[in-house]
C-alpha cells in the first residue's frame, strides 16, 4: 500500500517530467532545425534590434549591404554558409493568367539554411553570388496558382520586364521564419538585383559553424563588415540565441510545473505513509511494549519506524523509477520523435522527496508508537 | 536486591480511584524463588509490572539493588530493565518474523551488543534450555514450551538478577509447563532471583516463598528467607 502511492508518485514525476522535458527537446530541436546556428545581418545601426528582425525600423542614412559584403562574410572560418536575401515584389505572368507576386532573391544555400524542401525538380543553381541566371523556383500555391495540374518545370514566367524558366518548387511548406514560402517566386539574388534595379542586399543570412562559434562570428561579421564600410559599424546583426533561450526558459517552468505537481502527488503519498504507520503502529503494539520490556528506549522506538518508513519509501522510490522509466520509454516508443527520458535531476529529486516525505510523515505515528505506556502496549490495549 | 517501601498504584477507572497495590512493603533477596498468588484483580500483575519498573509507583520508593528507582526517567528506567531484569509472559511475546536465535538477541540488540557477541551468547542460551537444534526456526515452527524457552532464553540473555514471570505456565499443557518451570528453577539454583505469578497452586507451591495479595495488600508471605 505504502510502496505503491510511493511508487506512483515517483512515476508521476518520472513521466511528467519526462513529458515537459520532451516537449521542451522536441520545440528547441525544431528550432535547431530552423538554424540555431543562424545569423541575421540587417543593413543600419538599430539600438533597438528585435529579435524577429524584419519589423525593425531601419535609419534613413543606413549604407546598403551589397553582394561583396555577403562574399566577405562567407569567406570568415567561423562563418560555414552565407545566403544573401534581397525582396520585392514584381507583376508576374503566364499566358493569360497574371498576379502580383513576393519575389526573392537568393542563393542556393538558402534552401539548406531554411531547411525548405522541394516538391519538384531542383533548386537554384550552384554559381558564383553576382551571376544572373534567368530560372526561378516557385511557391506551391505560386505553381498552383499559374499551372494547376500541369508541371510547370522549363515553362518560362514573366516577371516584370524578365522571363525566368521554372526550374522548381517548393514543397507546401506554409510561414517557415519570415516568409510564407507558398506565395512566393525565388530568383537567384543577381537576378532579382537587376529586376529591382537595386545593388542593395536586403539581409544576409550567415550560418556559424557550430553553436560555440556564435558569438565569435557575430563579431567577426561586425568587424568584416565595419572594415569593407569605411570602418562605420551600420549593421545590425539577430541571432536566434534570444528567442530560443526564451523557449527553452518557458519549457523549463512548464517542466518545473509538472514536476510541482507530480511532487504534490508525493506529499498526499506521505499522508498515505503516515495512515499506513499509524496502522503499523497499532498492530504491533504488542511488540513495542515487549522491545521496551527489554530495555529499548523511546528513541529506539523512533529509531525503528523512522527506519522502516524510510526504507519502505525508498523501496517505492526504486519501484516508481523503475515503472516511470518503462513507462516513458514505452512513450518514446510510440511517439518517436519525441524523446521522453526523465532528466536526472527530477529522478533525484523525487527520490529524494519520497523518502523524505515518508520520514517527515512516520515522525508522528514513531512518536506515538515511542510514547505507548509498556505495561498497556504489553497488554495489545 | 529489591526494597518496596509504602508502595501505592493508584488507577482511575471512571471517576472512583482503584488502590491496585495499597500500602505495599516487600523486600527481596538475591537467588530468592518467590511466588505470587491471589484472585483476579488483587494487584498481582500491578506488583509484578513495578518490579520490572514498565510501571511506576503513585506513592512510596523502590530501591533497586541499592539505588532508588521510583524517580528515574523514562529512558533510565529502559536501561534498568536491560540490565536488571528478565521479563516472561503467559503469551511468551516472540516477534513472529524473527527466528528464535533473533528473539533471543532482541535485548543484546538493543543494548548495542556486537553482532558476533549477541549470536554468540544467543545461542548459548538457547542451548542451555535445550533449543540447540531449533535456532532457526520461526515461532509459528514451535511448539508452545518451546516458544516459552525462547522467551526464558530471551529473558536471560543479559544476565539479569530478577526473573519475573506473568503465569509463564497458562498457555501450555501441563508436560510442557512442567519443563518450563524446571529451567526456570534451574535458573533459580545458579543464582538468579525468580518471581513467578500465577494461579495454579501446584506451581505456587514449589517456590521457597508465598506471596498472597488482596486487594492491593500482601495479606500473607510465608517462608521468607532468614
Amino acid at each position: 500500500m505504502m510502496l505503491l502511492s510511493v511508487s506512483i508518485g515517483v512515476a508521476a514525476v518520472v513521466l511528467l517530467t519526462g513529458v515537459g522535458e520532451g516537449a521542451r527537446r522536441y520545440v528547441t530541436g525544431e528550432f535547431a532545425a530552423l538554424g540555431t546556428h543562424l545569423i541575421i545581418v540587417l543593413p543600419g545601426k538599430s539600438e533597438t534590434a528585435g529579435a524577429g528582425g524584419t519589423g525593425t525600423i531601419i535609419g534613413a542614412t543606413a549604407r546598403d549591404l551589397t553582394l561583396d559584403d555577403a562574399m566577405a562574410i562567407e569567406r570568415s572560418a567561423r562563418i560555414a554558409r552565407v545566403a544573401p536575401l534581397v525582396v520585392g515584389s514584381g507583376n508576374a505572368s503566364w499566358r493569360e493568367r497574371e498576379r502580383e507576386i513576393t519575389v526573392l532573391g537568393t542563393t542556393t544555400t538558402m534552401l539548406d539554411i531554411q531547411h525548405w524542401a522541394l516538391q519538384l525538380g531542383r533548386f537554384l543553381p550552384a554559381s558564383d553570388m553576382d551571376i544572373a541566371t534567368p530560372v526561378c523556383v516557385l511557391g506551391s500555391v505560386v505553381r498552383d496558382e499559374f499551372f494547376g495540374n500541369t508541371s510547370p518545370l522549363g515553362q518560362w514566367l514573366r516577371i516584370g520586364d524578365t522571363r525566368c524558366r521554372v526550374i522548381g518548387v517548393l514543397a507546401q511548406g506554409g510561414i517557415t521564419g519570415p516568409f510564407n514560402t507558398d506565395e512566393l517566386v525565388i530568383l537567384p539574388v543577381a537576378s532579382a538585383q537587376q529586376l529591382f534595379n537595386a545593388p542593395g542586399v536586403f539581409r544576409i543570412f550567415a550560418e556559424a559553424v557550430t553553436q560555440e562559434a556564435m558569438e565569435p562570428a557575430r563579431r567577426d561579421i561586425i568587424e568584416i563588415v565595419k572594415a569593407r564600410h569605411q570602418g562605420e559599424e551600420d549593421i545590425t546583426v539577430v541571432t536566434q540565441d534570444a528567442v530560443l533561450s526564451t523557449f527553452e526558459s518557458i519549457f523549463g517552468m512548464i517542466t518545473i510545473g509538472l514536476a510541482g505537481i507530480a511532487a504534490i502527488s508525493l506529499i498526499v503519498a506521505g499522508v498515505l505513509i503516515m495512515n499506513v504507520m499509524l496502522v503499523a503502529v497499532s498492530q504491533r503494539t504488542k511488540e513495542i511494549g515487549l522491545l521496551r520490556a527489554l530495555g529499548a528506549k523511546q528513541r529506539h522506538i523512533v529509531a525503528l519506524f523512522l527506519t522502516e518508513a524510510v526504507y519502505l519509501s525508498f523501496l517505492g522510490a526504486l519501484l516508481g523509477l523503475i515503472l516511470g522509466n518503462v513507462g516513458s520509454t514505452l512513450m518514446t516508443l510510440a511517439f518517436p520523435f519525441l524523446d521522453f527520458t526523465a532528466p536526472t535531476w527530477a529522478m533525484t529529486a523525487a527520490v529524494g522527496i519520497a523518502v523524505t516525505s515518508g520520514l517527515l510523515f512516520s515522525i508522528l505515528p514513531a512518536r506515538r508508537a515511542a510514547r505507548l505506556d509498556p505495561v498497556l502496549a504489553l497488554a495489545g490495549r | 536486591m529489591i526494597r518496596l517501601e509504602n508502595i501505592c498504584r493508584d488507577f482511575q477507572v471512571g471517576d472512583q480511584a482503584v488502590h491496585a497495590l495499597d500500602h505495599v512493603d516487600l523486600e527481596i533477596q538475591p537467588g530468592e524463588y518467590i511466588s505470587v498468588m491471589g484472585p483476579s484483580g488483587s494487584g498481582k500483575s500491578t506488583l509484578l509490572n513495578l518490579l520490572g519498573l514498565l510501571d511506576k509507583p503513585t506513592s512510596g520508593n523502590y530501591w533497586l539493588n541499592d539505588a532508588d528507582v521510583s524517580s528515574l526517567d523514562d529512558d533510565a528506567l529502559a536501561e534498568q530493565r536491560q540490565q536488571n531484569i528478565g521479563f516472561i509472559f503467559q503469551s511468551f511475546h516472540l516477534i513472529p518474523r524473527l527466528n528464535a536465535l533473533e528473539n533471543a538477541e532482541l535485548s543484546m540488540l538493543l543494548a548495542g551488543a556486537p553482532v558476533a557477541a549477541r549470536r554468540e551468547r544467543a545461542r548459548e542460551v538457547l542451548e542451555s534450555v535445550g533449543l540447540a537444534t531449533r535456532l532457526h526456526h520461526r515461532p509459528d515452527q514451535l511448539s508452545g514450551g518451546e516458544r516459552q524457552r525462547v522467551a526464558i532464553g530471551r529473558a536471560i540473555v543479559m544476565k539479569p538478577g530478577l526473573l519475573l514471570a506473568d503465569e509463564p505456565t497458562g498457555n501450555l499443557d501441563s508436560r510442557s509447563g512442567e519443563e518450563v518451570i524446571e529451567i526456570l528453577e534451574k535458573l533459580n539454583r545458579d543464582g538468579i532471583s525468580l518471581m513467578v505469578v500465577t494461579h495454579n497452586r501446584e506451581i505456587g507451591r514449589r517456590a521457597r516463598r508465598h506471596l498472597t495479595l488482596h486487594d492491593g495488600k500482601i495479606v500473607r508471605d510465608q517462608g521468607t528467607a532468614s
